[in-house]
């Protein structure tokens, strides 16, 4: 809960978001894909409030709608009924795949994301080579994304998105793709960075522990159509630990609540 | 005499077995250019052989007397290539060729990119137009001439104009496809970024089209090249000396050692600039990672 305790020290026009009651907000929002008999429904009257600051975590088997959901909130795609508001108008977000531009160096693209901003060139060298020092690839800057690991191109797909300086970040399954071992420092990395920041996080996985060990809050949805059956609160000590006793045994009575839902499903 | 034969070997087996354990430790630059040559001898030997192989099958015929009195064997058509090389108007008319051909080339990709951008992004003008390019693509610009030369009359203006429209749907298709196969995870990263329009298209859809550019531009410097043969044989200008005029001298002079070594010029030309792309191609592979070795 040290994140939370950071919440408050929230200093400049920042403060505007910390005076409200919530970061982003999803009313009753429904997407539908295709027409007449081929419709699929994705998403069902999935109403959500995130709190700024807090690390909320969505999971859900896979077709529960939970990519829609994100692509939603980024205004990548329209709901077919419902509302969504951001509080704030930056947001930024990271996908499963690093989605680096190939032509464009490590720290060529963290600049785009710079430029995209509007920040002159001496701002952008220098707020780069502080991101990517944040992500612990200094020294990598000029490497081309074929030429970095799995684990190193997510570190510059995140060191990007918070060069972006959105308030919330939507990450979808992020670590997906990455070997345990990586994805555990990843982890590390992603406390570390929040810790320093005012960020509020929704962040969708399939794997529960992960979700235990990074998130306040996990919201668990059900599959076609995607809607929210219960939520977690996660009361546990940072730092944490995947493999810990407590992280263990919440991602347990998480996994016997998915597990009955999907017995539904089946029937 | 064998004493000191024998005396001497003994030092220079030690030398040897010095040079042996070098080897095995850093390689020298002397070693490291020795295996240079050797990835190039690799890499030259095939080209080599299969050029050897058709001088031979070439003197072969030659020598089987097929139509003995006009087919020139390689012997006396590449010591005619070596005399013309020494005379200034085969480079006169090499320097009229190709100045022809960047010009034509140069206004080609610069007109084909610009239509190619516009049709990208303007649906209306795609629909109107860009079925049109893919028609004019198809188009053989020999059959242009007739059209460029009644407009232009028997000037530079008239080769140069086939030029363009041989190459130029070429080029603007190349950005097209470039264009259009943009990866879609790429465009939705650069919105999330906040690329909008203008900024989107020139620093995330204009280099992601580079490499289909590249195609589409190499495939039309082959198109401005055959417009470019087929408009100096058909234009030909007084006191303008270039590879066409000289080979449409050869035909008219039933010179065919000369024709042939203007051939062999050509097709050297050709593989030149050919090469000269497929560096392109390959260096930007490499820059993107498309490659197996880095």
């Amino acid at each position: 809960m040290a994140r939370q305790g950071n919440a408050t020290t929230v200093t400049g026009p920042r403060q505007a978001v910390g005076e409200m009651t919530t970061a982003a907000r999803l009313t009753d929002v429904s997407k539908v894909f295709g027409r007449g008999s081929s419709a699929v429904r994705a998403l069902d009257r999935v109403t959500l409030e995130v709190p700024p600051g807090e690390f909320t975590c969505l999971i859900g088997a896979s077709g529960c709608g939970k990519s829609t959901l994100l692509s939603l909130v980024a205004g990548l795609e329209q709901p077919t009924s419902g509302e969504i508001s951001v509080s704030s108008g930056q947001v930024a977000l990271m996908f499963q795949e690093p989605a680096l531009f190939p032509w464009l160096t490590a720290a060529g693209n963290v600049e785009l994301a710079l430029r995209a901003r509007g920040a002159g060139r001496a701002e952008r060298r220098q707020r780069a080579a502080e991101l990517l020092d944040t992500v612990h690839l200094d020294g990598f800057g000029r490497k081309r994304p074929h030429e970095l690991s799995g684990g190193m191109r997510q570190r510059v797909a995140l060191a990007r998105a918070l060069a972006q300086d959105a308030d919330v970040l939507l990450m979808d399954e992020p670590f997906g793709a990455l070997d345990a071992m990586t994805r555990d420092l990843l982890h590390d990395e992603l406390d570390r960075v929040c810790a320093g920041r005012q960020l509020t996080i929704i962040f969708v996985t399939h794997n529960v522990r992960e979700a235990v060990r990074l998130g306040d809050r996990v919201v668990v949805l059900s599959s076609r159509p995607g809607r929210v059956i219960d939520e977690f609160a996660v009361p546990i000590e940072h730092p944490r630990r995947i493999d810990s006793a407590p992280v263990a045994e919440l991602a347990g009575r998480i996994t016997d609540r998915l597990r009955e839902e999907m017995s539904h499903d089946a029937q | 005499m064998t004493p000191s034969n024998q005396r001497s070997s003994v030092p220079a087996y030690a030398e040897r077995l010095a040079w042996l354990e070098a080897q095995e430790a850093e390689p020298s630059a002397d070693q490291r250019g020795r295996r240079l040559l050797v990835r190039g001898w690799a890499a030259l030997w095939p080209k080599v052989l299969a050029v050897a192989i058709v001088l031979a099958v070439w003197q072969l015929i030659h020598v089987s007397g097929w139509k003995k009195l006009i087919f020139p064997g390689p012997g006396g058509t590449l010591a005619d290539l070596w005399d013309q090389l020494r005379t200034g108007l085969l480079w006169h008319a090499i320097g009229t060729t190709a100045e022809r051909a960047v010009i034509g080339f140069g206004l080609a990709v610069v007109i084909g990119s610009v239509i190619g951008a516009l049709v990208s992004r303007i649906a209306p003008l795609r629909a109107a137009v860009g079925s049109m390019i893919t028609g004019l693509q198809t188009m053989p610009s020999i059959a242009w001439f007739p059209f460029a030369i009644i407009l232009f009359g028997i000037s530079t203006t008239a080769i140069l104009f086939v030029i363009v429209l041989g190459a130029a749907p070429s080029i603007a298709n190349g950005l097209i496809a470039g264009v259009d196969y943009t990866p879609p995870l790429l465009l939705r990263a650069g919105k999330m970024m906040g690329l909008r329009r203008l900024s989107l298209y020139r620093y995330l859809i204009l280099p992601a089209s580079l490499p289909a550019f590249v195609a589409g531009l190499r495939q039309g410097w082959a198109f401005a090249w055959r417009s470019l043969m087929a408009g100096e044989l058909l234009v030909i200008i007084a006191n303008q000396p270039s590879l066409g005029v000289l080979l449409s001298t050869d035909q008219d002079q039933a010179d065919m050692q000369g024709a042939t070594s203007i051939i062999i010029v050509i097709l050297i030309l050709g593989i030149l600039v050919h090469t000269l792309f497929s560096m392109a191609d390959r260096a930007i592979r490499r820059r993107w990672g498309l490659t197996g070795t880095v």
